[in-house]
């Protein structure tokens, strides 16, 4: 097993703020946005750019959301583990409102085919864009791009790209890890 | 989260402690669900499920239906009074039948004990008892813990008193079954003539006296008194029954305690519960209708996990 850093510590946070920068660019005053993490991974990443919005760019209410797409997923039954849910935190309706989906890393996009079903279940956005920190590039099983990407990667199928935050794994980093074959 | 130990819910006997656990979890995440604007998600939208109901039923039925639909499964209704079983079809004959047109999970309530074991022996499909004569009613015994835990934190060294008649009652045998897997002690209560002989095998107190066993608990269980399934008396009138074993809000009020008040339905109001009970902030009666989606869309999930694509 290999390893390779894509984003150090320093980078991760220069990539948070130039992130935060172009959602305030598209968003102005997040009157009429919420951020909305994929649960599990990307409540991290949604959770940040909050605490970078709130506290560093003096934005006001900016509303965030958890949503689990687990039971909204296409691959019920056809993998061995039991799809395990996560806690589901909406606490408003999206109906006219501008969605964020944010998750750590894009890869087959068929977890944004789940989110943007899964949404619906909370009325019908006036739109929706994709926030990503990491975006795997060749790697899509279905026609989703991100609308603001942290770092674009070329990954083999053999490798996984790993996302660690402080809040769980103690530093933040993103690593490109290779199985030996 | 792992998976169930078993492939069927054939009754609470055949679970463990763990399974019971991760049906709660699964169903906590599904309350969420139902408590959404738009209450279904499309999990099971390649399941297809027969609801068969060889005895009458409404919420147990109706709040099958409405899991499986909430999980986008198609669904089939059957029920006995309709059906072939009038022209002599035998009980393998019917399912099989049904089993032809492809169906994957098959629901079952059935006026004989082991029925839903014996289906499961004989028809290849996963088997859910929604009640097998005065065996099991396993989900009705999930959501009843569920509902405590939800009301209580925890059920672990909760004392739980099921009052009423236990010898016809399958809804006691899987709460008692449910309840000292999770730590429970549990106490049943009523006429002599209604206590099964040799039920304190099973773990379980048994006390004669309504007040004192109410003096004890934490939660009543009250249970319908099942006249259909009396062939002789087993007490002198519903009036005397009604007298000593209905749960009135004067006996309530005499407690030294609060205490939750359950029934798992449909309610003869007067006899084993008064109206003012069941109306009132101790029981907890609609909620474990609403835990029983839950709970069952839990169930349905998780056994359908196991079926292969």
């Amino acid at each position: 097993m290999s390893q390779k850093v894509l984003l150090n510590n320093i980078e991760v946070n220069i990539t948070l703020h130039r992130l935060a920068c172009q959602l305030i660019e598209k968003h102005v005053d997040f009157s009429n946005t919420i951020l909305v993490g994929l649960q599990p991974r990307g409540k991290y990443l949604a959770s940040r750019l909050e605490k970078l919005l709130t506290e560093d760019y003096k934005i006001d209410n900016v509303q965030v959301g958890f949503l689990d797409i687990t039971f909204y997923r296409d691959d019920f039954r056809r993998s061995d583990k039991v799809l395990k849910p996560s806690s589901n935190k909406m606490d408003f309706i999206v109906e006219g409102k501008k969605v964020v989906f944010i998750d750590d890393v894009l890869f087959t996009g068929r977890s944004i085919r789940a989110a943007l079903t899964a949404i619906q279940s909370y009325g019908r956005p006036k739109s929706i864009e994709l926030l990503i920190l990491i975006d795997r590039r060749f790697s899509r099983h279905l026609p989703i791009q991100p609308d603001y990407r942290g770092r674009q990667v070329d990954a083999i199928e053999n490798e996984k790209v790993v996302v660690n935050w402080k809040e769980n794994n103690s530093e933040d980093g993103v690593y490109l890890i290779k199985h030996k074959s | 989260m792992s998976t169930l130990s078993v492939d069927h819910l054939l009754g609470i006997s055949y679970l463990n402690k763990k399974d019971i656990n991760i049906i709660f979890d699964t169903a906590d995440h599904f309350k969420n669900v139902i408590n959404r604007p738009i209450k279904k998600v499309p999990s099971l939208r390649d399941i297809t499920i027969a609801n068969l109901f060889f005895e009458n039923s409404t919420r147990t039925k109706l709040s099958f239906e409405l899991a499986e639909k909430r999980l986008s499964a198609d669904i089939v209704n059957f029920s006995a009074s309709q059906s072939s079983v009038k022209k002599g079809e035998t009980l393998i004959d019917t399912v099989n039948n049904i089993l032809s047109m492809k169906v994957d999970m098959i629901v079952i309530r059935h006026p004989k004990p082991g029925a839903a074991d014996f289906l499961h022996q004989h028809v290849n499909a996963t088997i859910v008892n929604a009640g097998d004569g005065s065996h099991e009613h396993p989900t009705q015994a999930l959501l009843d813990s569920y509902s405590i835990r939800e009301k209580l934190g925890c059920i672990n060294g909760k004392k739980v008193v099921i009052v009423g008649d236990i010898l016809h009652s399958r809804v006691a045998l899987s709460n008692i079954y449910a309840l000292k897997l999770l730590g429970a002690q549990v106490m049943v209560c009523g006429p002599k003539s209604l206590i099964p002989k040799y039920i304190s095998e099973l773990g379980v107190l048994v006390e004669k006296d309504l007040i004192k066993a109410l003096n004890w608990c934490d939660v009543a269980n009250m249970l319908r008194v099942q006249n259909e399934r009396m062939e002789i008396g087993y007490f002198p009138s519903i009036r005397e029954y009604s007298q000593q074993y209905g749960l009135t809000k004067s006996i309530l009020d005499s407690l030294n305690k609060e205490i939750i008040v359950m029934h798992p339905g449909p309610i003869n109001r007067g006899v084993e519960i008064s109206s003012e009970i069941a109306d009132s902030d101790s029981a907890i009666i609609l909620d474990q209708v609403e835990n029983g989606v839950a709970i069952r869309m839990a169930v349905i999930y998780l056994l359908a996990s196991k079926i292969k694509s």
